[in-house]
């Protein structure tokens, strides 16, 4: 039952085949067997779970369920969650309980899900492979050798290892895709400003997005239906009607416009990725897409005006990690800012205070108009690159991750080589579009490859509709990590 | 003009002023604003900047902004930024203060004002929106300090002039126009003590006749006009004195002393913080559409310098009583009654109230809304004197016991027997005798001195006890006399 999708398991709960407390019990019980291995959790709660569990219950007998009442899920570990602790994978918050909820838990919570745990994640979400984070590496359940990629990597780990049928992650560069991408699960990343941001602590405010792991592109729109809306505590949140994300799942695709970036299928692409890629590409053009190349001319130019915004918005989105009121503060200091030195110094790993140090030089004075501003536009020219390609085809496809899943402590010496997981995500951040990536395949040692597909703004359900019939047509979403299936 | 200037040096200022927006919450929170409630009872999660919380602007400081930029003719800016200004300070719990800086809200917009009888147009730079900071608490804890932060997210606009004032008098004037300004479109309450509304001067001096500025300091902490005053006064001998033995002014923020009556230095430009301003991504450019703009010009009020127009058109008033009949509302809605419950005569009411009013109003350091005297009963006593019941010596006299409480015109000229006598035998008995007391005045005047009628109508009103009507006194006695 563990391997069952969510509206699999929704349907039992509905018939009373199962109950959510049982639920709760069965996968409560796998983290608790299988999970310590893979590091996928900061925290396990199995008694507030089994109490939401018994809620759920209630609500399910009173007839009043949603298509997520009752089914166990995880929240990366920055989400704040009121009572429980909102680590961001930093020492700086290693004690922190939130007391509020952020717009997506709140959003879980009326639907009825219930939560079990927060997920690893790297510290305040920098980084693609869940290795900066404190509490150390989650690793990947296809090879607890390699990682699982980031940031959301417990997320990742968690629902490909079927500890949880879902899970919440976001996607700042590639952080939802990449590790759906290593670890085997579909994952999705919505349009900038489709799920709210409040309560969820900011890396790069105008590129951070809020999105889902699952087992299938059906279970993504159901985490979606939840997730998604208009709030008014974000400012960026996009004002408009509710939609049922699930709506077009079933379409046939004839007539759909599949566009492939010639950025994509070059020497930097693992041939045995690209190959995967390719295979199913030609399964969406059996299906009766057609393909068309497609030119995004500033693609090379997306990881370094990432790597000038993204830390530009942490340096100063992280300033209030101070010690002055909440989070780590240094045992011993002689002044105001020795406190602060001392506080950030101990409180943030090497990771974070790199892009702090390098947000805050892009942004001082005199480097500001040859940095950011130049950054700001170029990052226009990418998004303008998506509009061109849009005027001749439906959606994106390529490769979500250039690699299959790496081993542990690779790339932590070489941070440029761990930017650059991030090649084929990133620019979607910038301009600010819907992606997603869902299994294709199995690369070099076995290791999962996904299929990223990119849509056009607020076009997710078109996105998940083309994953769905794929997924339809090939079964390597069902596939369970060794050890972790049934 | 100061004595330092009138040895060859000119003064030149400029004016930041941060007015307090009179919303009920906070710029980006939903917090109560209000002044003096116990420490950090209202800060909001937002307010204390915990993990994963956003702004949300609020609406009510924008019409604020667009209130004030209307006001003085400035350009409302239809697409601005708000940007992150980052330092670390423990009452600024962001790590930065959310402000406007490349693009403001409101650009442009001038003040005009009166120093001593002579106008002057004031050319704003800017007025941007942003929040307060909190505030620290040094001395109430031993070896610690508190932070509050109730402040913390109160609305401001911060208005900065063109480097335009000439003399601590000018900067003075200006502050209170635009603190009557403020409070008369309703966005600021203007209340000093509880820095509703605070200064920063930028001063520096120049020879006179250079065209080029000398090296500026700004001067904080200037919560009361006259400290500003005296701040500004200081600072300009100091850079001249500095000049004249042979140094140079340093660019730093001074803080001024009220004790010591003293500039001190507080930072050098070479401490300045980098503030690395980059714009706010948790908040989309703030757009005012024209209709917004035009609903809110719907709703002004008489602005100052359209009713001071008015005043002059409508009133033949002269351009001076009308600019400082309309300094503040108060005194301006006072006037415009005094006038309606006289029944017309807006001179004789400007006289009354610019005169024997301001006085009483200054001696008791009130507004005109409080005055102990109000614009009826004013009215009532204004109409005796120009229907002639009283004199003008007389009807100030009455006036004071008005103000001492004593009741109405009417009353207290009826009581202390204040009428002055317009029948014409009774003053023609008084002349007759005055003329036969004074043959050597009366030959005065026949040899052509016109001071002499003066004297023997003097003679009328002392032989009278200054009841008498003086102008029909000297019309009988030119009579007689000639």
């Amino acid at each position: 039952m563990f391997d069952h999708t969510v509206s699999e398991l929704a349907a039992l709960l509905r018939d009373r085949k199962v109950s959510s407390e049982e639920l709760a019990a069965l996968f409560l019980g796998r983290i608790e067997r299988l999970g310590g291995g893979l590091n996928a959790f900061i925290t396990v709660d199995a008694e507030k779970a089994l109490a939401s569990a018994r809620a759920a219950d209630a609500r399910l007998a009173r007839g009043e369920a949603t298509p997520l009442t009752g089914i166990p899920i995880a929240h990366k570990d920055l989400f704040c969650a009121r009572g429980w602790k909102t680590t961001c994978g930093s020492r700086m918050l290693a004690d922190w309980v939130s007391p509020y909820d952020a717009h997506v838990v709140e959003q879980f919570d009326r639907a009825g899900a219930v939560l079990v745990g927060k997920t690893n994640m790297d510290e305040f979400a920098m980084g693609s492979s869940n290795e900066s984070s404190f509490f150390g590496p989650a690793r990947n359940p296809w090879d607890p050798s390699r990682v699982p990629g980031g940031s959301s990597g417990g997320s990742a780990a968690a629902v490909a290892a079927r500890l949880v049928p879902a899970a919440t992650g976001t996607d700042t560069g590639g952080s939802i895709r990449q590790p759906a991408s290593l670890t085997g699960t579909s994952g999705i990343r919505p349009t900038y400003g489709a799920v709210s941001r409040y309560g969820m602590v900011a890396f790069a405010s105008s590129l951070d997005q809020g999105g889902a792991f699952g087992k299938s592109a059906e279970d993504l729109a159901l985490m979606l239906n939840v997730m998604a809306g208009f709030d008014e505590r974000d400012s960026t949140s996009v004002e408009r009607p509710k939609e049922d994300y699930a709506r077009d799942l079933a379409r046939p695709l004839a007539g759909l416009r599949v566009g492939l970036p010639k950025q994509y299928f070059t020497a930097d692409l693992a041939p045995d990725v690209a190959s995967c890629v390719m295979a199913g590409v030609e399964e969406l053009e059996r299906q009766g897409a057609t393909l068309v190349e497609v030119n995004l001319p500033n693609q090379a130019l997306a990881v370094p005006v990432y790597y000038v915004i993204a830390p530009a918005e942490a340096s100063s989105n992280l300033s209030r990690f101070d010690g002055a009121r909440y989070g780590h503060r240094a045992a011993g200091y002689a002044d105001l800012n020795d406190m602060y030195r001392k506080s950030r110094a101990e409180g943030f790993g090497a990771e974070v205070r790199r892009r702090i140090l390098v947000g805050t030089y892009v942004l001082s004075h005199g480097y500001y108009d040859a940095y950011y501003l130049q950054a700001q536009k170029v990052r226009r020219l990418i998004a303008r690159d998506f509009a061109g390609a849009f005027a001749s085809c439906d959606v994106i496809a390529g490769p979500a991750a250039p690699t299959v899943a790496f081993p542990i402590g690779e790339k932590t010496s070489d941070p440029v080589q761990m930017y650059l997981e991030d090649l084929y995500t990133i620019s979607v951040n910038l301009a600010g579009l819907p992606g997603l990536s869902v299994p294709c395949g199995f690369g070099e040692g076995g290791l999962p490859v996904g299929l990223q597909l990119i849509g056009n703004y607020f076009d997710e359900a078109r996105m998940l509709n083309v994953a769905h019939r794929f997924q339809q047509a090939t079964d390597w979403h069902r596939r369970s990590p060794p050890g972790y299936g049934s | 003009m100061s004595g330092a200037a009138g040895m060859g040096w000119e003064i030149v200022i400029g004016l930041e002023t941060h007015a307090q927006l009179s919303t009920a919450s906070k710029i980006f929170s939903g917090a109560a604003t209000a002044f003096g409630a116990a420490p950090n009872s209202q800060a909001s999660a937002v307010d204390i900047a915990l993990p994963g919380v956003l702004p949300v602007l609020n609406r009510g400081a924008v019409e604020r902004a667009i209130r004030f930029g209307l006001a003085v003719g400035a350009r409302i800016a239809p697409r601005s930024v708000f940007a992150r200004k980052n330092y670390f300070y423990p009452d600024l719990p962001k790590g930065y203060q959310i402000s406007q800086y490349e693009l403001p809200v409101v650009s442009g917009g001038f003040l005009d004002i009166v120093v001593e009888g002579r106008e002057k147009r004031v050319n704003l730079t800017r007025a941007h929106l942003e929040e307060d900071a909190g505030k620290s608490l040094h001395e109430d804890f031993h070896g610690m300090s508190g932070i509050d932060l109730n402040r913390a997210g109160t609305p401001l606009l911060e208005i900065v002039t063109e480097p335009e004032m000439r003399s601590a008098r000018e900067a003075v004037a200006y502050a209170k126009a635009l603190h009557s300004l403020v409070r008369w479109i309703g966005i600021c309450d203007g209340n000093m003590q509880e820095g509703s509304f605070r200064c920063d001067a930028n001063v520096s001096v120049r020879p006179a006749g250079s065209a080029t500025l000398g090296t500026r300091c700004e001067i904080k902490n200037l919560n009361s006009f006259r400290f500003l005053e005296k701040a500004i006064e200081f600072e300009a001998r100091r850079q001249i004195e500095l000049i004249g033995d042979g140094g140079t002014v340093r660019q730093e923020t001074r803080l001024w002393d009220p004790q010591k009556g003293e500039t001190r230095s507080m930072r050098s430009k070479e401490d300045a913080h980098d503030y690395r301003y980059f714009p706010d991504p948790d908040l989309l450019p703030l757009a005012i559409a024209p209709e917004w703009i035009e609903s809110v010009r719907a709703a002004m009020p008489e602005l100052p310098a359209a009713m001071r127009a008015r005043f002059v058109a409508a009133y033949g008033l002269a351009p001076v009583d009308a600019t400082t009949l309309t300094a503040s509302k108060a005194l301006a809605t006072y006037f415009e009654e005094v006038v309606r419950h006289a029944g017309g005569e807006p001179r004789a009411c400007a006289n009354w109230v610019l005169g024997e009013l301001s006085a009483l109003l200054n001696r008791l350091e009130a507004e005109a809304d409080a005055s102990p005297v109000g614009p009826a009963a004013l009215a009532g006593l204004v109409k005796r004197v120009l229907d002639g019941t009283v004199s003008g010596k007389a009807a100030k006299e009455v006036f004071e016991a008005m103000a001492a409480g004593e009741g109405a015109a009417d009353a207290i000229i009826a009581a202390r027997g204040l009428t002055q006598i317009s029948d014409a035998g009774a003053i023609e008995a008084i002349v007759d005798q005055v003329l036969a007391a004074n043959a050597k005045l009366a030959d005065d005047w026949r040899a052509g001195k016109e001071k002499a009628l003066n004297a023997l109508v003097g003679q009328v009103m002392k032989a009278s006890q200054g009841k008498a009507n003086p102008a029909q006194a000297g019309e009988i006695l030119r009579r007689k006399l000639g």
